[in-house]
């Protein structure tokens, strides 16, 4: 780990003065990815700004039902919360599959949004890395690509978000509220997160002088038919090799409305518009999930390793669905997949 | 590197309450809380598996709650409450959860049982786990290279049923 400065922000907009007075500058909350990546040296930050005691804490009601989550909230306090619990339940499981109890104690809600890949090309240093080093090279395209995306991804980079809050985030339509030199915005989840492209090197649309202040969930929570199923080498405390966030709104068994976020298989959450729409009307059955599905993954692209994800996909996805549907949500604790 | 960051910053004081009595030290700002049991405040109990949060042997109770003191700067907890595995035993008698380990024989070389005494005592705290499943998940982030782990199960449930 390199040197670097300190500073506590007092506030928030403290915090944005210290980012456009700092360039090199990062802010640290949760601080269990960004340490981890500083001793490697893949990241070099030149000073680092505390935000972990600014007021970000709360969850609040907003006007229309929906809630909002301060960024500063740990993962283990979104995931236990009990409004999170009885309304969002798919945001519930989808953090307590992720990671570790003590890294849910740490991680914050905004950070698990920044949150790095773990191609483990990026993190070592030794490798080139288009995401690390602009046009350095991509060491996984040809290399050990087996954990890599098969959707998205460019000739730059292949790497996946490792996130699982952001899967179950881009499933119930989440807004990013974001604060920065020149006022506050609002950002649709699904648009945070960026493809590769040819700078992989940027992960997020969030500008360099921005703070993510707070998550915000809309209204509909889809309690009663959700489902997340993570599919992984080991059954706890690893990242997904295909993970599927599906909610569905069901008329007697007709699919009213459905949506179907996928994790570990590109650059940021993926869904598709298109094939959601196509859902709608239909009874739930394999045979139309099992469509769906193949929709949602016709664009998938096999690497030399990772060819096998795309059929765990389809698989995962239709399996999951039928969980939503018969309200038979995957358990993140007993782990038979029903 | 930045210009910035060849600069050595001073050292920054801090005060960290830890295992009830109040220290304060002078750090860096990177060093980890886990440094600075070890190497400040010569508490070694707490031990550096991986140094990267996937081992959990570095685990300790920060304000009551269960986090990897490798991915935690000193300087960040500044004010907090701290539990090693050294605060545990109160006048020479076990903890209930050290008492279990020993009961069940939960470890073998012994070098990742302070990091799952910690986390177990977070569990224990947090009450989100029921039966063996629920504990055996709310555990995974401590790592038992022995592979002592039905006997480590079996000592977190014996230690629930006798708070």
């Amino acid at each position: 780990m390199i040197n670097f400065q300190f500073s506590r922000a007092r506030d928030v907009a403290d915090a944005i003065l210290l980012l456009t007075g700092h360039p090199g500058a990062k802010l640290i909350a949760g601080g269990t990815n960004l340490i981890d990546l500083m001793k490697e040296n893949v990241e070099q930050p030149s000073r680092l700004i505390d935000i972990s005691r600014l007021p970000l804490r709360t969850i609040e009601e907003t006007a229309d039902g929906g809630l909002r989550v301060g960024a500063l909230v740990p993962n283990s306090g979104l995931a236990y919360d009990p409004l999170i619990e009885q309304r969002y339940p798919l945001l519930a499981s989808a953090i307590l599959a992720g990671a570790s109890a003590q890294l849910r104690n740490m991680a914050s809600v905004g950070g698990n949004l920044m949150q790095r890949t773990r191609c483990a090309y990026f993190y070592d240093t030794a490798t080139p890395c288009n995401k690390r080093t602009r046009s350095s090279g991509c060491s996984a395209i040809d290399g050990l690509n087996r954990n890599h995306a098969i959707l998205g991804a460019s000739n730059s980079c292949i790497a996946t978000n490792p996130s699982d809050m952001s899967v179950a985030l881009a499933a119930l339509d989440a807004l990013v509220h974001i604060a920065g030199p020149s006022g506050e915005r609002t950002m649709a989840l699904t648009d945070f997160h960026r493809l590769p492209g040819e700078t992989p090197d940027i992960d997020t649309n969030l500008e360099a002088d921005e703070i993510i202040t707070a998550v915000e969930l809309p209204p509909r929570g889809f309690a009663s038919n959700y489902s997340y199923l993570k599919i992984r080498d080991r059954l706890s405390y690893a990242f997904a090799l295909v993970s599927v966030a599906a909610v569905l709104e069901l008329e007697g068994n007709a699919i009213s409305e459905a949506r179907v976020a996928l994790g570990g298989v590109a650059h940021k959450p993926w869904r598709s518009a298109e094939a959601e729409m196509a859902l709608r009307g239909q009874a739930a059955t394999v045979e139309h999930f099992s469509r769906f599905a193949d929709s949602l993954l016709q664009e998938a692209k096999a690497r030399s390793h990772n060819g096998f994800k795309i059929e765990l996909a389809r698989r995962a996805i239709v399996r999951t669905l039928m969980q939503a549907a018969s309200a038979t949500p995957q358990s993140q604790a007993h782990k038979k997949i029903a | 590197m930045a210009d910035a960051a060849n600069q050595v910053p001073d050292r920054i004081p801090i005060n960290l309450i830890v295992n009830g009595n109040r220290r304060t030290l002078d750090v860096v700002p990177w060093t980890t809380l886990l440094d600075a049991l070890r190497d400040h405040l010569a508490l070694t109990g707490t031990k550096k598996g991986c140094d990267h949060g996937q081992c959990g042997a570095c685990t300790v109770l920060v304000d009551g709650r269960r986090i990897n003191s490798c991915l935690t700067l000193a300087v960040m907890k500044d004010g907090a409450e701290i539990t090693t595995i050294e605060g545990f035993a109160r006048d020479g008698a076990l903890h209930p959860l050290q008492q279990a380990f020993i009961d069940h024989d939960a470890f073998q070389c012994g070098y990742c049982t302070p990091g799952q005494i910690c986390s177990a005592a977070g569990l224990l705290a947090e009450g989100h786990a029921g039966d063996a499943d629920e504990i055996r998940e709310l555990m995974s982030g401590n790592l038992c290279r022995c592979g002592a782990y039905p006997n480590i199960v079996a000592a977190i449930q014996q230690a629930m049923s006798r708070p």
